[in-house]
């Protein structure tokens, strides 16, 4: 019955969007105040629609009903609580429908929030917003149903995937999702801009609050996937480069480049063109890569075949989207003008250097990532395009880039000097060197590559250091004047500096991490010792343990470094009986020199143990940087002039006030 | 989200879709001789598990990942050398076992087309910035003559005032 509500409410919130999705818009186009109001109530009015809905997805799921046909195949009675709810996106069609809930409740938030929006605008955002939630909307219904139900209803589901019973999973997509739908409101912005013919500094304040937030969860988003990888797959890789991951990180790479070519627009009031278009082309790749993995094409080109009113509907809808707005933009981008002028070596020049080098990064990973699917459709020739491919071509259009973020925030607007940037960082320069000599030092007999690559990382946090220290002209200005300069100085600018410091950890942690990594297989029998780097590991034994919906074998291992204890790992190898699979659970022990990381696996006919051990130095400076990253976000998110319209409103009031004082005090 | 759910079915595939008996991570018996064992997972590292996305057989838990590290292992300890070893994957399974896509007129596109990426952004760059710095040069252009008499009139009108 519930079931029955949930599909029903799909129903009225697709006709509910295409009301929003045209009226609002004509409105806007004649004028008729009437036709525009419309667009407020016609968003929250959807967003309750597929608030019920999903509620009801996750009610069939909770109580485990079975007789839908989505619980059947994808949960399980004896599953965690977390993991029945986390299995509500597990899957292809509640993941669509999380997609749905995450664009209508934005949609919903513009609605409630965008006060400060003209209305005729708000309106031709929403109506954006709908005709997007229109597609969605109705590939969920007529292609991919979550609410089919399975007559006669069987007595237990097939269960969740063991590998994504994981806490880090069940908020892996979730996050993704705000990611990818949050660039729609880049989209939506973008293209209602286009139609009123008109891009400001007031547009980019709008836009770079969303974007922000956006790019924040997609960077969570993959950290939180990558760790996953790390931990759970049990071979202590994070990134693989395999098309699925690809598909999260081209929106990550076409959205850290709008998120700096919006600075632009806003404070210099130029390269407006140019960030709309990143922000069409964003969102165009959240919609590739949230298709292209869910129609299974990466796959084999035949996984198209398999279910061609999936993948007919798939491709006709990612051409109207992105040629329709690609369409607009070219009829209506030649009208508007570019404001303010600058010189290449400027802080602009810097920013547009920057989107030069991420948009090529960028198309050389959507490249090889579609590559051997057209060659294949092509030629019917299989090639796989993987790691070695995109390390050789991604990695030097990056490493530019990741030298010049260091001095770009040294730049001055307009017109800048590259050597007197270069001599306020002197500091960053010296660590630089100093971190050069050191690896040069410590570590000569390893790979060469790991020199400059820690001096990278080096220079770029050591000059996001530099950078905010001249502002606080901390050390040559009185203490008290480098306080007051911080408690006044922007949020953004401090979002920047913790920003560009979590790069340059990720790069350290990347370098360290595949650089100096100790790795040792073998089999062990109990009592055996295997050294690793500095640390040994002795086997203590293995035993059978019951968990919740699994068995599992335990090995334990005694680790001593210089024949002190240090810690006792306990890797498991699990075996899930629904649906049937095994998983290594890693022992992870993150000391403040990195993971030392081991694993178990199967017993050999004579009673001995696989067994893998790594040493990661550094590795969790991976993670470390990227939360900095989203911290840098986050902070940035929280300064003044995105809180909108509050401040000036308090000004205001206060202003009188004010001026009674002062000239109380005269 | 995605990348993680599909991987995850392919490690399924991996692990269960196969007839063998599944295998947790499996350690397989390391050659004696340490340089040779050396030599097979430095190429382990360069062939594509054949059941999974985009993972080496160094990193593949499929059983069949764990046939063909046998393989290269047996290759080894048979005597060929690196590329004897690989050629002999290749010419069974494909370009397609390769995870670094080889150089041949089929990939001529995917390894130059980051160059030309690059190139034509540069170019696009490169226009971009020339063509809006004229209106600049022009408007920093030392004034004529003229146009400097005038200003002295203007501003002799101005203090005459």
């Amino acid at each position: 019955m519930l079931a029955e509500l949930g599909h029903y409410a799909l129903v009225l919130a697709l006709s509910v969007a295409l009301i929003q999705a045209t009226i609002p818009l004509l409105g806007a186009w004649r004028g008729d105040q009437g036709w525009i109001a419309l667009a407020r109530p016609a968003a929250l009015v959807q967003c309750l629609l597929v608030v019920v809905a999903f509620a009801a997805l996750m009610h069939a799921y909770v109580t485990s009903d079975f007789s839908v046909l989505n619980v059947a195949t994808n949960s399980h009675s004896a599953k965690p609580l977390l993991y029945k709810i986390s299995g509500v996106w597990g899957n292809h069609e509640g993941s669509l429908l999380l997609w749905l809930l995450i664009l209508v409740l934005f949609g919903a938030a513009v609605a409630m929030f965008g006060n400060n929006l003209p209305a005729s605008f708000r309106a031709r955002v929403l109506s954006v917003q709908a005709m997007i939630a229109v597609g969605f909307l109705a590939f969920v219904l007529f292609t991919s149903n979550p609410f089919e139900r399975l007559l006669p209803a069987p007595i237990d589901g097939r269960g969740l995937n063991p590998l994504l019973q994981d806490p880090g999973l069940a908020f892996h997509p979730p996050f993704l999702y705000l990611g990818y739908v949050g660039f729609s409101m880049a989209f939506s912005f973008a293209v209602a801009a286009l139609i009123e013919g008109r891009v400001d500094a007031a547009w980019a304040r709008w836009v770079r609050p969303w974007t922000l937030a956006a790019w924040c969860f997609l960077t969570l988003g993959i950290a939180l996937g990558s760790w996953w990888a790390y931990y759970e797959l049990g071979w202590g890789g994070w990134w693989f480069w395999d098309p699925v991951e690809n598909a999260s990180f081209m929106p990550w790479l076409a959205g850290t480049a709008l998120l700096h070519s919006a600075i632009v627009v806003e404070k210099r009031d130029a390269l407006k063109n140019w960030t709309v278009l990143l922000a069409i082309v964003t969102f165009s790749l959240s919609l590739l890569g949230t298709f292209l993995v869910r129609s299974g094409v990466l796959t084999s080109v035949h996984a198209f075949a398999t279910d061609p009113a999936r993948g007919v509907f798939i491709l006709a809808f990612l051409i109207v989207v992105i040629a329709g707005s690609l369409t607009l933009y070219a009829v209506r981008a030649p009208a508007m003008k570019g404001g303010g002028l600058f010189a290449p070596v400027s802080r602009e020049g810097g920013l547009v250097l920057n989107n030069l080098l991420l948009s090529t990064a960028c198309a050389t990973v959507l490249l090889g990532t579609l590559y051997p699917l057209f060659l294949d459709a092509l030629t019917g020739d299989k090639i796989t395009v993987g790691p070695p491919y995109f390390n050789a071509t991604f990695g030097p259009l990056m490493l530019p880039a990741l030298i010049a973020m260091a001095v770009g925030p040294m730049l001055a607007w307009k017109r800048a000097d590259i050597l007197g940037a270069l001599q306020r960082l002197k500091f960053a320069i010296a660590a630089t060197l100093a971190a050069l000599f050191l690896t040069l030092v410590l570590a000569y007999d390893g790979p060469w590559m790991a020199i400059p690559g820690i001096a990278l990382g080096v220079w770029i946090i050591a000059a996001a250091l530099e950078e905010a220290a001249h502002r606080l002209r901390l050390f040559r200005a009185p203490i008290g004047e480098s306080l007051r300069r911080l408690a006044r100085s922007p949020r953004s600018a401090w979002g920047t500096t913790f920003a560009h410091a979590g790069a340059g950890m990720v790069i350290i942690g990347i370098v360290a991490s595949s650089s100096w990594q100790v790795e040792k297989l073998q089999v062990m029998r109990t009592g055996e010792q295997v050294a690793v780097g500095e640390y040994s590991f002795k086997f203590l034994g293995a035993t059978a343990i019951k968990g919740p919906n699994y068995d599992a074998v335990r090995g334990s291992f005694e680790v001593r470094r210089d024949g002190a204890h240090v810690d006792l790992m306990t890797p498991e190898s699990r075996s899930y009986p629904e649906p049937p699979m095994e998983t290594t659970e890693a022992a992870i022990r993150t000391g403040w020199g990195g993971d030392l990381y081991a694993v178990i696996g199967d017993p050999t006919a004579d009673g001995a143990w696989s067994t893998r051990f790594y040493n990661k130095p550094m590795i969790h400076w991976i993670w470390m940087g990227c939360l900095f990253m989203v911290l840098g976000g986050l902070v940035s998110l929280s300064d003044r002039r995105h809180r909108v319209g509050a401040p000036a409103r308090r000004n205001k009031n206060a202003k009188p006030l004010e001026v009674a004082k002062s000239v109380a005090g005269e | 989200m995605l990348k993680v759910f599909l991987r995850s079915l392919f490690v399924v595939l991996c692990l269960a879709g196969l007839s063998e008996p599944a295998l947790a991570v499996a350690v397989d018996q390391p050659l004696d001789d340490p340089r040779q064992e050396a030599r097979a997972r430095a190429i382990h590292k360069q062939l594509r598990c054949l059941v999974c996305q985009n993972q080496s057989i160094e990193d593949s838990n499929a059983a069949l990942a764990r046939d063909l590290r046998i393989l290269v292992r047996e290759r080894i300890t048979a005597g060929d050398n690196d590329e004897a070893a690989i050629r002999y994957i290749v010419e069974r399974y494909g370009d397609w076992v390769l995870l670094q896509p080889p150089v041949k007129a089929g990939t001529a596109l995917l390894w130059i087309g980051p160059v030309l990426f690059l190139i034509l952004a540069i170019a696009v760059m490169v226009v971009w910035y020339r063509r809006r710095s004229s209106p600049v040069a022009g408007a920093i252009e030392p004034l004529s003559s003229e146009e400097q008499d005038r200003l002295k009139n203007l501003l002799a009108d101005r203090d005459q005032q």
